[in-house]
């Protein structure tokens, strides 16, 4: 569960984000939609911990980021916007260096590493050099790095960026599998398409305020059972003109 | 914490030691440049030295007819009369001395006979460059000999007439060098620390980039920021990884050095050195607390920066910084002092090179060498942490 309230952000001058509260439960795909700049990263990372909260509370199942964001840390999965691989480890080694960081025990880890290198399909890749790696297989290792611990929280930043089509389904369909699993899965995109297929909830920012929030369904109805892209204009505000 | 530093340390080394980038600086650059310019440097100023006190100098000698004696008194000092010169006059061996086509004319007197036989001050004139600093052991050789040939005649003269010889020479200089020939090698050595530190700075010198910079341009430090690791032990680990490429380089360099000062020919020079295999064991030891500090100074500067080449560039500088109480030591020519034990880079300096001169290093200066270093290594590794978790890492 991720319970964020009134949370504000400020960098110098610039408001990133300004009273922003939603709800992420477990179980469920939590949509964070914006267009580019709305402050959707700025709160994934204040939810990883790597930013601090400027005001208002983030808490990750029942933990609060300024208290304690160690412990945070260990129930996140975190796949920022671009995540980087380490260009001269293998795959399964950026993996390992993760699991070894969250501290999992040698046989667990590599017990995990070698089912999610099966349920990633990495096994043509896993003792290659990231070097030379497409997008779509840089994306898997890092969703495979971000799960190596098995966080209950998963915090994943525009992740279908850069994929083709298959590999957006696929990606679609292991999200689905970690929600049916129990996960608390946020994602964060402005593609429309991506989020209305996959997520069971939304939260549209707009100049880092929530603009609107609900199922897809209660926003149709509630904006007049259009389809979600013009929900998404009318709720950041119309096309600029 | 210690099982997250040794994680992240032995990552990055291995991580690094497949960055071809970063090996050939830490096991090749380095250990290697300094040791071969060195050689170089040192057989280049030995060969001169020597060749101007020993080859046979060709001289063009104006007038040789008139002065036999001298001109066999000055070949059986390797100093031989040019056959064909093509001098005829005073104007043209200036001219030939100016264009740099001799180093050195010497022109006798028509009455250099008729005045050294009537004992009335015979003349022979010197024509060289006083600027061409090449030429300089030359010409002096060729004076001196020609004074000798001077005193050699007058001191016939007076005992031709029954006096000492030492009647005219009142004064008796004698020469007491005192410095050992472990010291005046030193002179040259005194390069060598400038190397050491130099190729200890450089083997650490990608790995502090990466550190910051790098991670933070292939977007694989916010990922490693939501780890449940703390910063500290992130930036420990891997200063740590980046101390382990300097060591690595450092003892490569000493190796090389150790090697290779033995196919020097110092003895040529009057010189010898101590520097053998123990030597630069001793020397590893003295220069061991240097390598944090020089890691927590470029991850310092490396963590301000925003792209790896930023980075690169401002580290080029910071590598010259250490090297700056050495230029000022080797121009005011210090003595080793306790307080100047609490320079680091300076005091490694002054310890080594007590090392080479074969003088015994005291336990004291060591003492305060290493804890002076050690401690401001931990400051700017402290600073290097504070500046790591700022939320600016990010860039």
């Amino acid at each position: 569960m991720i319970e964020v309230d009134s949370l504000s952000k400020q960098f110098g001058k610039i408001s990133a984000l300004s009273d922003v509260s939603f709800r992420a439960r477990d179980g469920l795909i939590t949509g964070l939609l914006g267009p580019n700049g709305a402050g959707k990263s700025t709160c994934l990372r204040v939810l990883s911990t790597v930013l601090q909260p400027g005001a208002g509370t983030a808490r990750l199942g029942g933990i609060d980021v300024s208290e304690d964001p160690l412990a945070v840390r260990r129930i996140i999965g975190a796949l920022p916007h671009g995540a980087g691989l380490y260009p001269h480890l293998t795959a399964v080694e950026n993996i390992r260096y993760f699991g070894q960081l969250c501290e999992v025990a040698p046989a667990a880890l590599s017990r995990r590493i070698d089912r999610l290198v099966q349920r990633l399909d990495l096994g043509d890749v896993a003792d290659r050099k990231a070097k030379g790696f497409s997008q779509g297989e840089r994306t898997k290792v890092a969703l495979a790095r971000a799960l190596v611990h098995e966080p209950p929280h998963l915090l994943l930043d525009e992740p279908t960026n850069g994929l083709d089509v298959m590999a957006v389904r696929q990606l679609r369909r292991w999200l689905r599998e970690l929600a049916r699993e129990g996960h608390c899965v946020l994602i964060s995109s402005h593609v429309m398409q991506e989020i209305s297929a996959l997520a069971d909830n939304l939260v549209i920012i707009a100049h880092g305020r929530v603009a609107a929030k609900g199922t897809p369904t209660e926003l149709a109805a509630r904006f007049g059972n259009r389809d979600l892209e013009e929900i998404f204009v009318s709720a950041i505000g119309g096309e600029p003109s | 914490m210690m099982s997250a530093i040794l994680t992240v340390c032995r990552k990055e080394i291995l991580d690094n030691s497949r960055d071809r980038r970063t090996v050939l600086t830490a096991i090749l650059l380095g250990p290697l440049l300094g040791p071969i310019l060195f050689v170089v440097i040192i057989s280049f100023t030995i060969s001169r030295a020597t060749s101007s006190a020993e080859e046979p100098i060709d001289v063009p000698i104006i007038g040789a007819e008139h002065a036999g004696n001298l001109v066999a008194f000055l070949a059986s000092r390797d100093i031989v009369a040019s056959e064909d010169h093509g001098i005829a006059s005073i104007d043209e061996a200036v001219n030939a001395v100016r264009d740099g086509d001799r180093e050195i004319v010497v022109l006798v007197d028509d009455s250099f006979g008729d005045d050294l036989a009537s004992e009335a001050g015979a003349h022979v004139s010197l024509v060289y460059d006083e600027s061409d600093n090449t030429s300089g052991p030359r010409v002096g050789r060729v004076r001196g000999s020609i004074n000798a040939y001077s005193q050699q005649i007058g001191a016939l003269r007076l005992l031709a007439r029954g006096l000492d010889p030492s009647v005219v020479r009142p004064l008796i200089i004698d020469n007491f060098d005192v410095s050992t020939a472990e010291e005046r090698s030193s002179l040259l050595l005194g390069m060598l620390t400038y190397f050491l530190l130099f190729a200890t700075l450089m083997g650490g010198l990608y790995l502090a980039t990466d550190t910051t910079a790098g991670e933070r341009e292939r977007k694989s430090l916010e990922p490693l920021l939501a780890t449940p690791v703390r910063r500290s032990s992130l930036l420990l680990g891997k200063m740590g990884a980046t101390v382990a490429f300097m060591l690595l380089s450092l003892a490569l360099t000493l190796a090389c050095f150790a090697v290779s000062i033995r196919y020097m020919p110092l003895a040529e020079l009057g010189m010898s050195t101590s520097f053998g295999l123990g030597t630069a064991m001793i020397a590893f030891l003295v220069l061991i607390p240097f390598a944090p500090l020089g890691a927590a100074l470029m991850t310092v500067v490396a963590s301000f920066t925003k792209s790896y080449k930023e980075a690169q560039n401002y580290l080029g500088f910071v590598i010259l910084i250490p090297t700056m109480p050495l230029i000022l030591a080797s121009i005011l020519n210090v003595r080793p002092t306790l307080a100047l034990m609490a320079v680091p880079s300076l005091s490694q300096h002054l310890l080594i090179t007590n090392l080479i001169r074969a003088e015994p290093i005291e336990a004291s200066m060591l003492a305060v060498s290493v804890t002076t270093t050690l401690l401001l290594g931990a400051v700017l590794a402290y600073v290097a942490i504070r500046l790591y978790e700022r939320e600016r890492i990010l860039g």
